[in-house]
């Protein structure tokens, strides 16, 4: 019987296999950050361990990293504290930092692929649920607990209990007006958040081969949403395009070579997976969610749920919880939510062709009146080509501001964060309770409707805007 | 690691499903740089409500916590085992738990159970009419038991036998250095090729190494 892409790459990694135990995988790439690394430091430190190998390990601040005034002492003393203590544990084991202010910091999962250190048939583990973000370009990627941080940095190995497979095949063609972010916020709202438990999700079909990259790593950055393992997509010429010419990919020979075995990275035809579903791309539509799990959405056109509608009695409760804590009530139209603050950035929805898409919204219009915009790029990286294209003129020009690279306001680490009741439309991955600030209520939309919805003051689709681009001149 | 074998102590009951890692443990919590001190942040925003079921005095002091489906949802920070285990929580129960939560959990010695949801309905309507009703959750016997409520549960052996002898997977000092004894080793691939140390290439002599290794577990290789 054949093999699925997953199943491939794993058996690849084996480097132990024994009876009852789980098992113990090679690592190709260890991503770090300064949230979940310094007890798995700590730990090292107390057992007399080094970094197994530095080579493969590479650390960036992300989390706790302002915004605004970078330049400045962080203000906060317990992030500064915290940066420092990776810092610190950086330079004592060795370990290859992009700290702020160097030309390569960034949110962790734009930052490994960005430097082609992300590459086709790799293990990459990070100590952040997002890690799944990776699998884009056929790796395996998967999120891990700080002991499993600690695990990996000193044996550059990790014990993997199996999984099982699935199959999202997505048909058809994703109309002009939907993204990668619709996409996959449907897919979650399908299979709900724990619909993907227990398994590697496999993303294919004729919708999914027309993604670019950048979109790809969309849909797999919020696999972890619907609880699954890892989101997978094989490798093919949009990935090695995307991959040649970058800092760490092969070069010359060595490229072709790489792009060889790149080529074996697909599930055999004949592989079975544990469980397949099939979406239709062709009827999708803008998504948004009104709940406070990213499995709680639903198109823009629709209206909030009734809860007694939900048929299982914890999702009718959790619906229940849900509006409540969103101060919605049953039957409204998603679109008449007003927000007050729009947030365009985080490792789903950061990168260049997110700016771009949010850009092109927003060009020659204004945010509304009592409407905070912020864009904050994925990395250094890609603030500098969003510059370069002018598209931070853009933003400014339409009265959004333009900040300095991080996760900010996806989960509020740093002093981006919503006031208790205010309500946001977030291009990020998770409208959990106070996930964006204490009291906070945030749906979660695509690049292109959180430009929208900044245009015109409540929920919205570029689609919504034919009107209000006459009526809303640049400086109006 | 402390080892577990059994545990009986008062439960507390909480109806929610989808409890994500930030409700456990609210981000800005996670700026600490210990394993320890979490307790007060667990279930922070929950706890100001003077409804929430911790606050409740009948339930003070319950170490067994029942709750709804999808428990644990959301981010890796083990920071939320640690909490739950700062403020006192021995074992949590609930008919499925998030994948990363699960593994966190059983690495640092916090049992989770997974039981039908139907059992986690009975025992919440068990501790809801009686908050001093005790569970125990039994390990060895890969049993809980209440009143009147005899459930057994899976664990894989492997999982079972580390969180018994206290054994951790981590490298922290604790962890034993040993084998266990009910698992046979039956293969043992060639370690990796010892790659080029210039960050610029190893990775990618990663794949170049498997590859001119062959496919080690069958299947054809196009390499």
């Amino acid at each position: 019987m054949g093999r699925t892409l997953a199943e491939k790459v794993w058996d690849d990694h084996v480097v132990r296999r024994a009876e009852g135990e789980p098992d113990l995988l090679f690592i190709d790439l260890h991503l770090l950050h300064e949230v979940t690394s310094p007890q798995a430091f700590d730990g090292l430190r107390k057992a007399g361990r080094t970094v197994r190998r530095t080579d493969l390990t590479l650390a960036t601040e992300d989390h706790n990293t302002p915004t605004l005034d970078i330049d400045k002492p962080i203000a906060d003393p317990v992030s500064r504290a915290q940066l420092e203590t990776l810092r610190k544990n950086c330079a004592e084991f060795g370990v290859r930092l992009h700290p702020l202010g160097d030309v390569e910091q960034g949110v962790v999962h734009v930052v490994g692929p960005q430097l082609g250190l992300t590459q086709p048939g790799t293990t990459v583990v990070c100590g952040d649920s997002h890690t799944s973000t990776h699998g884009a370009f056929g790796a395996l990627a998967f999120g891990i607990g700080t002991s499993q941080v600690e695990h990996v940095l000193a044996t550059q190995t990790l014990p993997l209990a199996p999984f099982k497979t699935m199959a999202i095949t997505v048909e058809g063609e994703l109309p002009e007006s939907v993204t990668a972010k619709d996409l996959i916020l449907a897919i979650i709202a399908k299979i709900g958040t724990g619909g993907g438990q227990g398994y590697v999700i496999e993303y294919r079909g004729p919708a999914i081969e027309k993604l670019s990259m950048e979109a790809r790593m969309t849909v797999c950055n919020m696999s972890i949403e619907a609880g699954a393992r890892a989101g997978m997509i094989a490798p093919d010429e949009t990935t090695f395009a995307y991959l040649e010419g970058r800092p760490h990919a092969p070069q010359g020979a060595d490229w072709d070579a790489a792009v060889a075995y790149w080529r074996t990275l697909r599930s055999d035809d004949d592989a079975v997976f544990d469980r397949e579903v099939v979406i239709d791309a062709s009827e999708l539509a803008p998504f948004v969610t009104w709940g406070t799990n990213p499995g709680q959405g639903a198109p823009l056109s629709e209206s909030v749920p009734d809860p007694a509608s939900f048929e299982d009695a914890s999702e009718s409760y959790a619906a229940e919880k849900a509006l409540e804590y969103m101060g919605l009530t049953a039957g409204q139209p998603l679109r008449d939510i007003k927000v007050d603050t729009v947030f365009v950035g985080s490792c789903t929805n950061g990168r260049i062709e997110d700016l771009r898409s949010a850009a092109s919204v927003l060009s020659g219009r204004a945010v509304a009146d009592g409407v905070r915009m912020l864009v904050v790029p994925g990395s250094v990286r890609v603030a500098l080509q969003a510059v370069e294209e002018g598209l931070d003129k853009v933003f400014t020009a339409a009265g959004a501001e333009w900040r300095h690279a991080g996760c900010s306001m996806c989960l509020g680490m740093n002093p981006d964060q919503l006031g208790p009741g205010e309500r946001s439309a977030s291009t990020s991955n998770r409208n959990f309770e106070g996930r964006q600030g204490k009291g906070g209520r945030t749906h979660l939309v695509s690049p292109q409707v959180a430009a929208a919805t900044a245009v015109l003051g409540h929920l919205a689709s570029p689609a919504d805007l034919s009107d209000a681009a006459v009526s809303t001149p640049v400086g109006a | 690691m402390e080892a577990f074998t059994t545990h009986t102590g008062r439960a507390v009951p909480l109806r929610r499903s989808n409890v994500d890692t930030d409700q456990i443990i609210p981000a800005h919590w996670l700026k600490k740089v210990t394993r320890d001190g979490f307790e007060d942040g667990l279930f922070e925003a929950w706890r100001k409500d003077p409804e929430f079921v911790l606050n409740k005095a009948e339930h003070k002091g319950g170490t067994v916590l029942v709750a709804g489906p999808d428990f644990g949802t959301g981010s890796s920070r083990e920071h939320a085992v640690w909490a739950l285990q700062n403020y006192g929580f021995k074992a949590v129960i609930s008919s499925r738990f998030a994948d990363i939560f699960r593994g966190n959990s059983l690495k640092n010695g916090l049992l989770t159970v997974v039981l039908p949801q139907e059992t986690v309905d009975r025992l919440w309507k068990l501790v809801e009419a009686d908050p001093t009703a005790e569970v125990t959750v039994d390990l060895v016997e890969r049993q809980v038991r209440a009143e009147g409520i005899t459930a057994d549960f899976e664990l894989d052996e492997n999982a079972r036998w580390r969180l018994l002898e206290g054994w951790t997977t981590s490298a922290s000092p604790s962890g034993r250095r040993r084998r266990s004894p009910r698992t046979r080793r039956v293969a043992r691939p060639s370690s990796p090729a010892p790659w080029r140390s210039d960050p610029r290439f190893s990775l990618y002599r990663a794949g170049l190494a498997r590859c001119a290794a062959g496919p080690r577990t069958g299947g054809a290789s196009a390499c």
